[in-house]
């Protein structure tokens, strides 16, 4: 699956239009390809003819005003909301039938807008869920604590410590993940989501409710991430600084279409997308 | 790495003080310290905090509300009275005939288990409650219309839907003998039970159920109760996990169940009624919700309480009000807790975990 390809010019399917992929990913298979994706709630068109393609090492970013279609956007690529139109590509499989827990295991993992955690769970515990994949022990090895039990829990472990040292929340491990303030809560949910080993991270704006600084620091560890893990990263993200300062490619959704897709500079002086969007905060 | 050893010791903590607990009764038994009606509590009391502790890992740690707990309890008693009354010529060792019976009787609710958790647990919505619910009705219905016996061809087993039927028309030997005689219940039963065996099985049952909850697997299933979209997000079964925690729940009270009764010469099955599955509801809640110790501990002390309170006559129900409340504090309550803590050394790693 991971084989090179000469060009995407010999594809079967033409990649969509206006193709935000990055330079040094055009001769691999996209991570992601939405295909007229598309989804209605009763009469409401939530998202509508939603084609893009996300390079493998890619940061993108998919911005709109509010209730556009964005969160929509990642739980159909998670499944959460079963697609009306359209299909989505992971690495070049077709995700049809395929349930949420399966989609994570064909390597996306999320982080949800308004933070989805396990509350009564401690953050050491959280990210040990998010690495229930990695540990290889069965239940009836982990109720007799045999030796298997104890190595994969202690490999698991020392994981985790590695994992909480991205964002410097070691001292924090041993605390109840709801006691913990908003931002920390936010930059949780991001490992617990990289500790189930993603090849595409999906970031519902991870910078909401962090201060400038924590938004400055939270965006040198997204490319820090995408560097160390060599995956892709797409975010939604109203923070403007954020999104034009990291992201390869971006994508304007406003009323669930796509109005506009490319770089930082053709998004910040693409007239409809001013007016859609930008123009509203001036 | 120190989380491992903070629960490593609440969990410690529990398994020495039942050990002491059972250690100080068995001697106090032996003595023949104890009167009649305590020392016939023992076993009974080994019973319920398996159920206690058991339902707390359905309703607690995965978050579902059953209504049925007795249900299994049921199911396991009469599958454990039919495999030891059966069996007793097989067997001679008491012992061992004990220790099937209550394989049996896990393994007849176990089956049952996936009978009624299979279909609602894959859906979404809290429909367990009013299966569940269900579930303990019917099953005492359908054991009323059970004849069973046993003689040298082996069992007999017949359903009396029609209500016409009795133990004649099962047409034993002789020799054999009638096991469950329709709604009259399990009849002429050997009593086999003992506290011994009370307490391996209520050890038995927090290994099992502690050391679930700290695994890979136990995670897994109080994931799915803190947030189940987030947990199918990181790649988590829901329907496996939520099965799994029903299941093994529903095996520990059927052994709990055959315990319970090969410790009478009779039973009937509406003594594993409703008011029976809401009161072992009410000693989870009482103790708090996923807390272990704490189902331990009110089991301990609710089931004794009435009995304790004959003294108190006209103002019984109102001590026993006050008893429930007092129990509900000293379990759920953090502050209570953290003082509880600054007693007794043991409470403090508990009430550090909870
Ligand atoms: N489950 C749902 N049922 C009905 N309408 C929904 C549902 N989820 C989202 N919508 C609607 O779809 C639109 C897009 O919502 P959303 O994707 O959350 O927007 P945003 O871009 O702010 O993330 C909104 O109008 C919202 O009300
Ligand atoms: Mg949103």
């Amino acid at each position: 699956m991971n084989e090179k390809r000469p060009s995407h010019k010999g594809k079967m399917v033409p990649l969509p239009t206006n193709s935000i992929i990055p330079e040094r990913d055009l001769a691999v298979t996209p991570i992601l390809e939405c295909r007229h994706l598309g989804i209605d709630f009763g009469g409401l068109r939530a998202v509508d003819d939603f084609n893009l393609t996300i390079g493998r090492t890619e940061i993108a970013g998919l911005i709109g005003p509010n209730g556009a279609g964005k969160t929509t956007v990642f739980n159909l690529l998670t499944k959460v909301y079963q697609p009306t139109r359209g299909t989505i590509l992971l690495d070049g499989v077709d995700t049809a039938g395929k349930t949420t827990a399966q989609i994570n295991h064909m390597g996306v993992a999320r982080t949800f807008q308004n933070i989805r955690l396990f509350g009564n769970m401690s953050v050491m515990e959280n990210i040990l869920v998010g690495l229930h994949g990695e540990m290889n022990y069965s239940t009836l090895s982990g109720v007799l604590r045999l030796p298997s039990f104890f190595r994969s829990e202690r490999i698991a472990r020392e994981r985790a410590m590695e994992l909480l040292s991205i964002f410097n929340m070691e001292d924090t491990a041993e605390a109840l993940a709801g006691s913990l303030p908003y931002g920390a809560q936010r930059r949780l949910e991001i490992l617990r989501a990289l500790a189930t080993n993603p090849s595409l991270l999906l970031l519902d704006e991870p910078a909401a409710g962090m201060n400038p600084s924590e938004t400055a620091e939270l965006m040198e560890n997204i490319v820090k991430i995408r560097d160390t893990f060599h995956i892709a990263v797409m975010l939604i993200e109203h923070d403007m600084n954020l999104v034009m300062g990291i992201c390869e490619g971006i994508c304007v959704l406003n009323f669930g279409q796509v109005i506009a897709k490319g770089t930082a500079e053709d998004i910040q002086s693409n007239p409809v997308v001013i007016e859609a969007y930008l123009g509203k905060q001036q | 790495m120190k989380n491992l050893k903070k629960t490593t010791k609440v969990d410690l903590a529990t398994y020495i003080g039942v050990t002491v607990a059972f250690l100080i009764m068995y001697a106090l038994q032996t003595g023949g310290h104890l009167t009649s009606s305590i020392s016939g509590q023992l076993v009974p009391i080994c019973c319920f905090i398996v159920m206690a502790v058991s339902l707390n890992l359905v309703v607690g740690i995965s978050g579902e509300l059953s209504l049925g707990h007795a249900g299994f309890m049921s199911v396991g008693a009469f599958g454990g009275i039919i495999a030891a009354q059966s069996l007793a010529e097989t067997i001679p060792s008491t012992p061992l005939r004990l220790v099937v019976a209550l394989a049996v009787g896990a393994l007849c609710a176990v089956v049952v288990g996936f009978v009624v958790g299979v279909p609602v647990l894959r859906l979404r919505g809290d429909y367990l409650a009013i299966v569940t619910l269900a579930f303990g009705q019917i099953i005492k219905d359908l054991i009323n219309c059970l004849l069973v016996g046993y003689d040298s061809h082996g069992l007999h087993i017949m359903f009396n839907i029609s209500g016409l039927k009795s133990i004649n028309d099962l047409h034993l030997e002789e020799t054999g003998k009638a096991i469950i005689k329709g709604a009259q219940g399990a009849v002429g039963v050997t009593k086999i039970s003992s506290f011994p065996a009370g307490f391996i099985l209520v050890m038995l049952t927090l290994v099992i159920v502690l050391n679930l909850i700290r695994s890979r697997t136990g995670r897994a299933i109080m994931a799915i109760r803190d947030n189940r979209i987030a947990a199918e997000s990181v790649g988590l079964n829901i329907t496996k996990y939520k099965l799994m925690a029903f299941v093994i729940s529903a095996a520990l009270a059927g052994a709990a169940g055959a315990l319970y009764g090969l410790n009478y010469g009779s039973l009937v099955a509406s003594r594993f009624d409703f008011n029976t599955s809401i009161l072992v509801l009410v000693y989870v809640v009482l103790g708090g919700l996923g807390n272990i110790w704490g189902s331990i501990i009110a089991t301990v002390v609710l089931y004794m309480l009435p009995e304790a309170l004959r003294q108190f006559s006209d103002y019984r129900m109102l001590v026993y009000a006050i008893v429930l409340i007092l129990v509900m504090l000293a379990t759920n309550n953090d502050q209570l807790k953290a003082l509880l803590g600054k007693i007794i050394p043991h409470r403090k790693e508990a009430a550090g975990n909870e």
